[in-house]
């Protein structure tokens, strides 16, 4: 059976009693685990309505679906859209996103700091140190999208500029297509 | 791709060799990772997913492991040689059934595969037969540094390396070992046994059939956090329990032979007669049969038959193999009498390949 929320296959078959009401849920392992976790968010919200924090937890209904209505300023995804696939739109969302997802995240790992492995940067093209984070090279999403409605709004001045600051951020952290 | 040359040959994970292969099938590591500058694949639009396709293409191709392994677009392949691929465990039934650009690359060995736009950017995968995760780790350490050099993937400091499921974030490293556990699926200890493992944040599920239901008795375990902890770690809690199964599982066969040596060679023989002799079979009746068999063959019950010979007719049974070797597409009646031909032949002579 195919996962209700993508094309996995359905490893998780939950059925929800509300009011008497049964309700069946068909979802892969990532999806469920998702949904196991908003699901242990509402109730926690249930039993306490006055703590501050993470998602879910002390947070009224319009609260939360003010954080389903956040966008990411990069890919443009919403919180809500991310709930509803499990995936993310793209890196700089850990930023933009980093209190909502830090009990969500918390909850699948038990920990919220990564200890392992990190990147071992080379210099950049100016000699200087790379930094660890590539978020400097994510915002290049961000700026291709500016590109787009630079180009539709007739302001090629702006998107002639846009694309040069891209070359010149690609070429710092030597990602340019090799194609040229 | 050269399939002509794979659909003979069985591929790392089905080899027999390296430690503990009576009952660890194979070990493996994948490491999730993606580039900064792009979203991720489900976000990426059509224009976005080729050039991720091509950056990593070309890129991988200035490494040397690059260099050496063979890259295969999956969107120009028939759906035939995707399922082969799957059934080799060198691409995910994801990455198989998706659409849009994406592509692989596999070292002629087997080993490794890099899979490009599956659900990340980059999955680089490693699979050694036998219990080999130390090994494993280091090959695949070695290539994903190498890949690094020239490739910046995305990493933000608290969260580490970023994927575009929350439950890979960090080291993007899953660490699974492939089992196969006939003995306590047959004394009906195997459901304690994924309990207690459950408990300490492993996963387990079975390699064929869907759900808890596992055909054939082959299960994996792996890792289910990513992050908070480091690689060395995540590979430990794996490596930890696998001599505690393969410990039971021995006893299990054990208890078996003393209290129902009779009954044991019994299903063993019973099983071997059907695949010997069957005129139509599905995969699933082969799986099941098979495991039994090659349970026989470690305890002795079974003469004239190797280990190694189970694992090739293991893969060599599935559909898309079987369809390669017969050369023309088949549909589920017609390949269940073409699995029966096969077997019927393979233990005739032995040798298949003259089929």
């Amino acid at each position: 059976m195919q996962c209700q929320q993508c094309d996995k296959q359905a490893m998780f078959h939950i059925t929800e009693l509300e009011a008497g009401e049964v309700r069946e849920l068909h979802l892969c392992e990532d999806h469920a685990r998702i949904y196991l976790n908003q699901a242990e968010a509402d109730s926690q919200q249930e039993d306490s309505d006055t703590e501050g924090g993470p998602l879910g937890v002390g947070q009224t209904a319009k609260e939360l679906s003010e954080i389903d209505q956040l966008v990411c300023d990069m890919c443009g995804i919403t919180f809500f859209e991310f709930r509803n696939q499990g995936r993310l739109g793209c890196p700089h969302d850990y930023v933009q996103f980093e209190n909502e997802l830090e009990p969500l995240i918390a909850n699948i790992h038990g920990e919220v700091e990564h200890r392992g492995r990190r990147p071992n940067r080379q210099k950049s093209v100016g000699g200087e140190v790379l930094p660890e984070s590539t978020e400097e090279l994510t915002r290049v999403i961000g700026m291709r999208k500016d590109i787009r409605n630079a180009v539709e709004g007739e302001d090629y001045e702006r998107a002639g500029k846009l694309r040069d600051n891209i070359q010149k951020i690609l070429h710092k952290w030597h990602a340019e297509d090799l194609k040229g | 791709m050269k399939f002509e040359v794979l659909k003979t040959s069985v591929g790392e994970w089905l080899k027999g060799t390296g430690p503990e292969s009576d009952i660890v099938m194979s070990s493996r590591v994948r490491l999730a990772r993606n580039l900064a500058q792009y979203p991720f694949v489900g976000r990426a639009s059509e224009t976005e997913r080729s050039e991720i396709e091509d950056f990593l293409h070309s890129h991988l191709t200035k490494t040397s492991v690059g260099s050496r392994l063979e890259y295969t677009n999956l969107g120009g392949l028939e759906d035939l040689d995707r399922q082969f691929l799957v059934e080799r465990q060198l691409i995910s039934r994801e990455h198989a059934d998706a659409t849009g650009a994406r592509g692989v690359a596999i070292d002629p060995a087997e080993q490794i595969s890099l899979m490009i736009n599956e659900e990340d950017h980059l999955r680089i995968q490693c699979i050694h037969s036998g219990l080999d995760l130390e090994a494993v780790w280091e090959q695949i350490r070695g290539v994903d540094e190498e890949i690094e050099a020239v490739v910046p993937y995305a990493f933000h400091q608290r969260w580490g390396y970023l994927t575009a499921c929350p439950t890979n974030v960090g080291t993007g490293i899953r660490v699974s070992v492939m089992l196969h556990l006939p003995a306590l699926v047959i004394t009906r200890q195997i459901d304690k046994v994924f309990r207690s493992l459950h408990k300490i944040s492993l996963a387990v599920r079975g390699l064929y059939g869907e759900g808890s239901q596992a055909f054939g008795d082959f299960y994996q375990i792996s890792n289910q956090i990513t992050l908070g902890r480091t690689e060395d770690e995540l590979i430990a809690q794996v490596a930890d329990v696998v001599p505690v199964l393969i410990d039971y599982e021995r006893r299990a066969r054990d208890f078996l032979l003393q209290e129902t040596e009779q009954n044991v060679h019994d299903q063993v023989s019973r099983a071997f007669g059907i695949l010997r002799t069957a005129q139509t079979i599905s995969a699933e009746e082969t799986m099941q049969l098979l495991s039994r068999v090659r349970m026989g063959v470690l305890l002795g019950l079974v003469d004239d038959l190797h280990v190694s010979d189970v694992n090739k007719l293991l893969v060599r049974t599935q559909p898309a193999h079987l369809q390669k070797m017969r050369g023309v597409d088949l549909d589920t009646k017609d390949r269940n009498i073409e699995r029966a031909r096969f077997l019927r032949a393979y233990f005739e002579s032995g040798s298949p390949d003259d089929n």
